[in-house]
């Protein structure tokens, strides 16, 4: 299977020659802002299944980076990658270097915890605790230490309210949060994510199980947060990363193939593989 | 092959098939009709057994109760049915001794075993572990019962000196330690089944392993861990052997479990083998002893059932 996908690679890099150029135009943008995470050399094995080839790719401060591609090209691999969430998977190998803000995640003394209380995840389908919407909010700050009660309360708040959910449950803060309908446990799962305050926020599908008003709340709420968090975002679904993303990545077969402005990446995408994928050719 | 197959040409209509098949009645349709009467009588069977052992432990307990006063039953410190005096309250005491030594004992280890295989172990020590823990369910409790009078005893008599042959301390602990992989098997089973959604979650805003399992998975899944907790204990009140042969025959109110005691299910063992006279009040004896053994485990059972039910975390 490797070996044909690499052959067919071959063929249309051979035919549309754009890969170094592309990989220069993204060096160029990232010198104009500032990175929050650089992915160097990046490949991942599952046992001796090797799920990610060669991503490099730098991740804009306080912008949104959607990453589309069809199911299995690794996506949702790459971003568990990030907070190293990936790694509960007990056969998985990686090379190369992530680094956050600088500092290698891979290192010994860089500790996960730590990491992810920086670069916080929002889950494929919603899974809040089977607890109250209030301790749902306040599990990340109390694991690390938080115990004051008027400190905890005014996180849950402020953290709902960013989450653009505070208005709808300020009553039902003691409620279970498995009451509430799918929409509003997701947005918990983001105010829970929030509630650390972390600097990047990484969204795997979030909007996947939910309906379409719901989804366009989500939609709402990742413009809102990208003025303080940088984001990323999988999605499958092209449409939502053209509205609301600023950069996009397009992956296939573990590969990183295009990464560039979202604008540019859907109106001229450079590389033949992207253009057939959102054109609908294929995916 | 078939006429009307033929005459159809090649076209084989599969619809028409299963029409004809549906007119035959055969031999399988029959069968389908009896079958879940035959399936209905085998569950019943089970259902009458406890019915019928209700009723001959009722109808002989009262048949005990208008010889001897319930009053005196109950509240009776003295239990020595030879000389006439039938308090239950010592047997009651021996089997609560009992309990509460093999709960110190299972409970601790149970979970902990239980934390570490769905927890901690990969799945090559856990496909290993499992089934050995699992096994010390399957030795014969008579086994332990002499494993308890003729190594944990004089293990414990090496620390504490005037430990007698029989006591309540042995024959707890190794009861303790056959309800082990109950408490293992059951809990893990609730902890395996709290979603792995829930720890990605906490693991997501940094919580460590040991967060993530007292936090997270031991809250959802707390019911079925005191379930499993409840169904050992209703065990352990249960056992016989164990006790008949490590804990003595002396009906003993009393809390020291280096004294040697008797159980309610060992009093039951030495009249049932013993010269016991048919008819007699220490043979009725018997049955009221057997209601009150059986009302235990059946309030244990139901409250198992009732926390499992009220305290279920939904996910």
């Amino acid at each position: 299977m490797t070996k044909i996908s690499e052959e067919t690679q071959e063929t249309r890099a051979g035919s549309i020659t754009s890969k170094p150029i592309v990989e220069k135009k993204d060096k160029q943008q990232n010198r104009e802002s500032k990175n929050v995470m650089q992915v160097e050399d990046l490949n991942l094995w599952y046992g001796s299944n090797q799920a990610l080839y060669e991503i490099n790719m730098d991740v804009p401060e306080k912008r949104v980076t959607a990453i589309i591609g069809p199911s299995g090209c690794g996506k949702s691999t790459f971003i568990k990658t990030l907070n190293r969430m990936v790694e509960m998977v007990p056969i998985v190998k990686t090379s190369g270097s992530i680094k956050y803000r600088d500092q290698d995640i891979f290192n010994g003394n860089f500790k996960q915890e730590y990491l992810r209380t920086k670069v916080g995840m929002v889950f494929q389908s919603p899974n809040p605790f089977p607890k109250s919407v209030y301790d749902n909010v306040a599990y990340g700050p109390r694991v690390h230490g938080i115990k004051k009660k008027e400190v905890l309360d005014e996180i849950v708040e402020k953290s709902l309210k960013d989450a653009a959910i505070w208005d709808e449950l300020k009553d039902r803060l003691d409620a279970n949060a498995y009451g509430l309908s799918g929409g509003q446990q997701q947005r918990v799962c983001i105010a829970r994510a929030l509630a650390v305050e972390p600097d990047v926020i990484l969204m795997d599908e979030p909007t996947s199980s939910l309906d379409p008003i719901s989804t366009s709340k989500v939609e709402e709420l990742v413009q809102e947060l990208k003025k303080k968090y940088s984001i990323i975002i999988v999605t499958h679904n092209m449409q939502q990363a053209a509205r609301i993303s600023d950069k996009t990545a397009f992956f296939l077969n573990g590969e990183l193939v295009e990464f560039a402005e979202t604008d540019d990446l859907f109106q001229n995408p450079q590389d033949k593989r992207t253009e057939d994928y959102i054109t609908g050719r294929f995916g | 092959m078939d006429k009307s197959l033929q005459s159809e040409g090649n076209k084989l209509n599969v619809q028409d098939l299963i029409e004809r098949n549906k007119q035959k009645t055969t031999f399988g349709q029959r069968i389908e009709k009896i079958i879940p009467w035959f399936l209905l009588f085998c569950a019943i069977i089970s259902v009458l057994t406890t019915v019928g052992i209700l009723f001959t432990l009722l109808r002989e307990s009262i048949g005990f109760f208008s010889n001897v006063s319930m009053i005196d039953f109950y509240t009776g410190t003295n239990w020595s049915p030879w000389s006439g005096d039938y308090g239950v309250a010592p047997l009651i005491g021996g089997t609560l001794l009992i309990t509460l030594i093999a709960t110190v004992v299972a409970v601790p280890l149970g979970l902990m075993s239980a934390i570490f295989l769905s927890e901690y172990a990969n799945d090559k020590v856990r496909r290993v572990i499992k089934p050995i823990l699992e096994v010390l369910a399957g030795i014969p409790t008579v086994v332990y019962g002499y494993f308890a009078l003729t190594f944990v005893t004089p293990m414990f008599q090496g620390i504490i000196p005037d430990l007698g042959i029989f006591n309540a301390l042995s024959g707890g602990f190794v009861v303790g330690i056959m309800i082990i992989p109950m408490v293992a098997s059951l809990s893990e089973d609730a902890m395996n089944s709290v979603p792995n959604a829930l720890r990605e979650g906490a693991y997501g805003l940094g919580a460590t392993k040991l967060e993530v399992v007292y936090k997270v998975v031991l809250p959802a899944a707390f019911s079925g861990i005191v379930a499993s907790i409840v169904l050992a204990i209703s065990r352990a009140i249960g056992e016989t052997m164990i006790v008949t042969i490590a804990a003595g025959a002396t009906p003993n109110l009393t809390f020291d479990p280096t004294e040697s005691i008797q159980t309610m299910t060992a009093f039951i063992v030495q009249a049932a083998t013993g010269d016991t006279t048919f008819g007699s009040t220490i043979y009725y004896s018997l049955y009221a002893v057997g209601m009150t053994l059986f009302v235990f485990t059946l309030g244990m059972n139901l409250l198992a059932q009732y926390i499992s039910r009220k305290f279920r975390e939904e996910y």
